[in-house]
């Protein structure tokens, strides 16, 4: 097996697998498949392999779970993951604004990555911060209150921390 | 980084909020925690069901079905296991309030599951929390290894001989996995896809057991329901919306923010008392209520209740309890675009009318956005929302359909304003070459 | 008083302004099939599992404006019903205004044009006229595998293929991936499908999404003709609807449910027609002239062997004959006859690859014991033994998984390796070949406290192995009903024939029993050895005196390239006749197609006959087949069944068989999936697919 995880991502493995009943397994693919992209970035043709053997289900099973929630991704993404969300509540303040210009600032498309492979952006779909908007998770750190230049403040801060 | 509260507040579910560490189970057990939870032992079962029923709460996740009555549809004595799982995937654009719930206290959250374990004779209980919500995982996994320890999670619970394990389950990205059918096959590891309802999750829920599924703004309601009586949570709302709830307001107002309101409060108090007002200058253009997916309301319309009641009888939905406010400088056609582009984008694809309906909807809409199409296109899609409205699998079809027919209806003017203004613009244009 | 009130029995509901009655818990989609009034539906599908999905059957119900799926909701006391109304017909006509937004409009090309629900319905109930005037969402098809082809833009997702490869075949080859508008069906290894390839998902697909490569792109579904008959490969009698163009079987499918196995075909039955036209064909009599074989003329080949037969009958010669597994019962009959009384030996004998005989003889004097296909689906519980049913006997294998789906059957599942069966079954036990019997005493309790049992048992079951069987079934105390396994298209009927050396048609025992195959093969300085429809000098060769060998065949197996004269034979799909399936069930042959210079076996035995003098009577399918249900104990089936297609039971006789039973001459052949026997080599399809040859009791 190609596939290397460190011993957190294991132990983490190993207490979702725990956590339901007897022959129920197949519950724990989403947690084990999320909690494992966070190490390698991105869900590999190994790893759900390894969760279809891990969980006792078919491989497709898996398969039919990737594509279907959003925050799972066949492809890499950069080690920051910027999502900007610019849903209704974020929108009406600027949400989209901020949007424009994270593409203009970073010169990067949805889900695109800069070429170094730090930063990526996305438009995401409203993530829970309306009455604190407009609001951008990295990774999963929450920002609130977001405006551009505050935006290019968490960037330089994510380019100096590397 | 959040909203200041508010005076006009009354605090039962956020009584902890601004306490040091409110999260950690000390400075919970120093605000009467899980006293809750020893009273329901207490009181039994029954006593239980009849408390919650008597708090008129109705479940604070969107489809406002009262709480006591879901509770009574568990079938205790089943030999099957049962099992509560908590609805924590919130996604509904316009509400961030379980979020908060968690954050602060969770320990209101794990006892308000606890009683509903007890209720219901389950030894198991899940939180099922939306993958973007991660920091609010390890906050849980503290907050139930604290429980744990303290033995109000675990084996022979506070000696009663009931044992209670309470699980947190992260999801990854599906709104339509905050529906609970949808939210159950997603818990079993499935696409999340809704069921075919009946049998209901009371009956049939995970795998195929009898399982209660309440949002996190409910169970923590029940907590304070328990401690304090039902009367005491029942009298903060009229007659059939017991208590308070967490009200998002979001937009066009000067202090957006998260404010815990009895459900009497209207929506001009809320908005113009609790919030701020809209900004200097500013006039109403519209409200959405309860969510994005609530139909809106005109300046005209919003005199009204937040209450469950009151809200569906003015046409709309209390919701999720998301309030979004736009002045006269928000665009309708974008905002009716950026509404169908969320359903589209969340759309399972199971049924045919949501699948398409969001889609095509969304085309139109995307060209009516630029200034395109034709005040037929605008027919087109209050038709089309009239189409899938009542006839999708599930109600994210009408969630799509709702708001999006009525912002058509209600802002005609407003397309034939942006079509014209296009036209306006390509004649100036056509002249300029002309010229 | 106290009084209880028992269930309705009837529910009355109001249908279209209509009183009418039906049963309670009756689906209200099903309640207007039964009335003959259509509620059109995409994803509901009778006996898989309710979607809801495709909102084509909303219904109005109590002049609600919410209106109802069809497909889900029950027909309750007083119900109001309208599939008419105003509102349902707008609801269906937007529905499919919905449908069609991102499906192309390619139904000039797609293979479904014709044939597509999708078409007839907006043909139906569709607006003519389409609002949607923005681009489509669109995918390019992909090869799942060497048969199965999908074009996710047709796809309409009503999960059809994904319910019947899990439920139905219990494969679970099929899934869903993406979400929204970019949902797809997906196959299990990504982007390959490892499964049966039985192309049950092609048949069940209500649109083009779903297509075969055997067929794709090669003709207009109006062009065909049908013929309806018997698939030519194993036992379990399948009836197969061959879609014919030009003296061509351009597919084969069971569209119209009407056989014994509704709709059920395996690879075999859905794709394996295509030996039919394998290049290797032979279309001429072949003789051996200056030691190699060459292309004769029927008439020339026909009096050399009716000479050859002639002089050595009068020579008091020696004749060996043996028949074949697939040939029809009519052509078994006839040839059973021409050595009888024709050449007058009794050394006539077949593979035989089930123990029937000793079935027979341990059920005499016992009424209703021989299981029938409606016993598979019905039987409350069933018992296999030594067979890997899912390889090796398809059909009774999906019967079997129907019914534990319908109806909860138990299955009991004893066989040296892993089965298909394990995984629903009630008990599940490794036990090697020949130990069968005496590991059953360990479920002796479990089963007898089933309601009835069916026992199915494959060849390691012969013998007194059988006999043990069946005492040990009959000391159960429950009604137990049996089938002993055979392997191909008409091994039952060629017992039933009397293709035996020890037994005349009918289980009637001969007088003077002639050699077994293995005898004829092996130093039996026969004079003459005619084999029919059969291969068994593919791995081995005739020992002592070489014989004058006639062959004839479908293709120059290496049993035919040892022959002195081969005749070129027309296969199952050529010729009338009939064919009896494991079941013993009688089932028609219809011919679909000629192949240029092939003759029925039939005909080559008459021609013969004629050309020798013999009188062995009319050559017609029909004419030997009423001499047969005269003089056939058992196949005095009912006509009306036959002609129309159906399958008509038949009872072998109900007294003791006395004769020696040779279980040592029985032997399976153990094909499975992607194996028929000989015509394993001239199946194009049987040879491409991946899952080639496939293994028995293959482990998980």
């Amino acid at each position: 097996m190609s596939l290397q995880l460190s011993e957190a991502t294991q132990a983490r493995w190993q207490k979702i697998l725990d956590s339901y009943p007897e022959g129920r397994k197949r519950s724990a693919v989403i947690p084990m498949l999320i909690f494992a992209q966070d190490e390698i970035g991105m869900i590999t043709r190994e790893l759900m392999e390894e969760i279809a053997r891990r969980a006792e289900v078919e491989y497709l099973q898996v398969e039919e779970v990737v594509g279907f929630y959003s925050m799972l991704r066949k492809q890499p993404l950069g080690k920051y993951h910027v999502q900007v969300c610019t849903n209704i509540s974020c929108m009406l303040v600027g949400g989209m604004d901020l949007w424009h210009h994270a593409c203009q600032t970073l010169h990067l498309g949805n889900k695109q990555t800069s070429s170094d492979g730090l930063i990526s952006i996305e438009e995401v779909e409203c993530m829970g911060a309306c009455s604190w908007a407009p609001a951008v998770e990295v990774n999963y750190d929450f920002h609130h209150h977001v405006t551009p230049a505050r935006f290019d403040e968490i960037i330089s801060e994510l380019k100096e921390r590397g | 980084m959040f909203n200041q509260p508010s005076p006009h507040e009354v605090k039962i579910l956020t009584r902890c909020f601004g306490v040091e560490n409110s999260h950690r189970i000390d400075a919970s057990l120093a605000h009467q925690g899980y006293d809750g939870l020893k009273k329901a032992i207490e009181m039994g079962a029954d006593a239980v069901i009849n408390e919650v029923k008597a708090s008129a709460l109705r479940g604070r996740g969107g489809a406002g079905f009262p709480t006591g009555l879901k509770w009574s549809f568990i079938p205790r004595t089943s030999p099957k296991p049962k099992y509560i799982v908590c609805n924590a995937d919130e996604s509904e654009p316009g509400t961030c309030k379980d979020r908060l719930l968690i954050q602060n206290d969770p320990h209101s959250l794990i006892e308000g599951i606890a009683i509903a374990g007890f209720t219901m004779n389950s030894n198991k209980g899940y939180i099922y929390v939306r993958g973007e919500y991660r920091y609010l995982i390890a906050i849980l996994e503290t907050a139930i290894a604290e429980a744990y320890q303290h033995n109000f999670l675990g084996k022979n619970i506070q000696g009663t001989g009931w044992d209670f394990d309470l699980y947190v389950h992260s999801g990854a990205g599906a709104y339509e996995c905050g529906e609970e059918s949808a939210l159950l096959n997603s818990l079993e590891g499935k696409r999340g896809t809704p069921r075919l309802k009946p049998p209901f999750p009371a009956t049939h829920g995970l795998y195929q057991s009898p399982t209660l599924v309440n949002n996190v703004e409910s169970f923590c309601a029940v907590t304070h329901i328990i401690r304090d009586g039902a009367a005491e949570f029942a009298k903060h709302g009229p007659e059939k919306s017991g208590g308070t709830r967490l009200m998002c307001i979001s937009g066009h107002v000067q202090r957006p923010g998260v404010y815990e309101m009895p459900l009497s409060t209207t929506l001009p108090f809320l908005m113009n008392e609790v919030a701020g007002g809209l900004r200097p200058g500013r006039t109403l253009k519209a409200v959405q209520p309860g969510g994005s997916s609530s139909p809106i309301l005109l300046p005209e319309e919003c005199n009204v209740g937040l209450d469950f009641d009151s809200l569906a009888k003015a046409g709309t939905m209390a919701g999720s309890g998301g309030i979004v406010v736009l002045d006269d400088t928000a665009d309708i056609v974008s905002y009716a675009l950026r509404i169908i582009s969320f359903y589209q984008h969340e759309s399972c694809g199971w049924c045919i009318p949501c699948r398409e309906g969001t889609t095509w909807l969304k085309k139109i809409l995307e060209r009516l956005d630029r200034g395109e199409g034709s005040m037929k296109d605008v027919d087109l899609v209050g038709e089309l929302a009239k189409n899938m409205f009542g006839r999708t699998f599930c109600a994210l079809g009408d969630a799509a359909a709702w708001p999006t027919g009525s912002i058509v209806k209600k802002f005609r003017g407003e397309f034939e304003t942006k079509l014209a203004a296009h036209q306006a613009k390509q004649v100036s244009a056509e002249l300029v070459m002309i010229g | 008083m106290a009084t209880t009130t028992a269930p309705p029995t009837v529910i009355n509901a109001k249908l279209n302004g209509q009183d009418i009655q039906t049963k309670p818990g009756t689906l209200l989609i099903n309640l207007t099939k039964e009335l003959g009034i259509e509620v059109p539906a995409f994803c509901y599908y009778e006996g898989f599992t309710l979607q809801a999905a495709c909102r084509m059957c909303l219904v109005q119900v109590n002049n609600s404006p919410k209106l109802l799926p069809g497909c889900t909701t029950m027909v309750t006391e007083g119900m109001v019903i309208e599939t008419e109304s105003p509102l349902v017909v707008e609801a269906r006509k937007s529905m499919l205004e919905f449908l069609l937004v991102n499906h192309p409009l390619d139904c000039p090309v797609c293979d479904k044009g014709g044939e597509c629900e999708l078409q007839d319905m907006v043909f139906k109930y569709g607006a003519g006229e389409s609002r949607f005037v923005d681009i489509k969402h669109h995918e390019p098809e992909r090869a799942f595998s060497p048969v199965v082809y999908y074009d996710p833009a047709r796809c309409i997702l009503c999960y059809r293929c994904v319910r019947v490869c899990d439920e139905g075949y219990g494969v679970n080859a099929l899934g869903v991936i993406n979400r929204g508008v970019h949902s797809e069906i997906a196959p299990n290894l990504g982007d390959q499908l490892n499964c049966d390839e039985c192309g049950a998902c092609i048949d069940i697909c209500p649109v083009g999404a779903l297509t075969s490569n055997t067929y794709r792109y090669k003709t207009r579904p109006w062009e065909l003709k049908h013929v309806g008959t018997t698939c030519a490969h194993c036992s379990n009698g399948c009836k197969t609807t061959l879609g014919v163009r030009n003296d061509e079987i351009m597919r084969a499918n069971n569209r119209d449910s009407s056989g014994l196995n509704e709709e059920f075909l395996c690879i075999k039955g859905r794709f394996g027609f295509d030996f039919n036209h394998h290049a290797e064909r032979l279309q001429s009599p072949l003789m051996r002239i200056d030691g190699q074989l060459q292309p004769v003329s029927w008439s020339k080949a026909l009096s050399a062997v009716a000479a050859k037969f002639l002089e050595v009958k009068a020579a008091g010669g020696k004749f060996g004959v043996i028949g074949s597994n697939r040939t029809s019962n009519e052509e078994n009959y006839y040839l059973q006859k021409f050595a009888r009384h024709g050449l007058g030996t009794n050394n006539i004998d077949h593979a035989r690859t089930g123990d029937v005989v000793t079935l027979v003889d341990a059920l005499s004097g016992k009424q209703g014991k021989l299981a029938t296909m409606a016993d598979l689906y019905q039987s409350k519980a069933a018992l296999v033994i030594g067979s890997d049913l899912s390889q090796q006997h398809p059909l009774l294998a999906y019967e079997l998984r129907r019914n534990w789906r319908h109806h909860q059957a138990r299955i009991y599942a004893m066989t040296p390796g892993p089965v298909r069966e394990d995984k629903y079954a009630a008990m599940k036990a490794r036990v090697p070949a020949g130990q069968e019997i005496a590991a059953l005493e360990g479920w002796r309790d479990q089963l007898a406290k089933e309601g009835e049992l069916l026992v199915l048992f494959g060849d390691s079951v012969k013998g007194e192995a059988v006999r043990r069987l069946v005492d040990f079934g009959e000391s159960l105390g429950i009604p137990v009903k049996y089938v002993a396994l055979v392997d191909y298209a008409n091994s039952r009927g060629a017992i039933d024939m009397g293709l035996t050396p020890e037994l005349l048609p009918g289980f009637v025992p001969s007088q003077k029993p002639g050699l077994t195959m293995p005898d004829m093969l092996d130093g039996a300085d026969l004079d003459v050895l005619w084999i029919v429809g059969a291969n068994p000098l593919e791995r081995r060769s005739l020992t002592g005196k070489r014989p004058f060998l006639v062959v004839q065949d479908l293709f120059l197996t290496g049993t035919a390239s040892e022959a002195d004269v081969v005749f070129p034979a027309a296969s199952a799909y050529e010729k009338k006749g009939t064919v009896t399936n494991v079941t013993g069930e009688v089932q028609r042959l219809s011919a679909a197609v000629k192949t240029m210079g092939a003759k029925a076996d039939l005909e080559i035995f008459g021609l013969l006959g004629k050309e020798m003098g013999l009188d062995l009577g009319i050559w017609t399918a029909d004419a030997v087949f009423a001499e047969i249900r005269q003089n056939v104990r058992a196949y005095n089936v009912t006509m009306p069944i036959l002609a129309s297609g159906g399958a008509a039971p038949t009872t072998p006789v109900n007294g003791r068989v006395n004769v020696e039973m040779r279980p040592d001459l029985i032997q399976s052949a153990g094909d499975t999936l992607f194996t028929s026997g000989s015509m394993t080599k001239y199946s194009q399809v049987l040879n491409s697919v991946p899952e080639r040859p496939g293994q028995l009791y293959k482990p998980v």
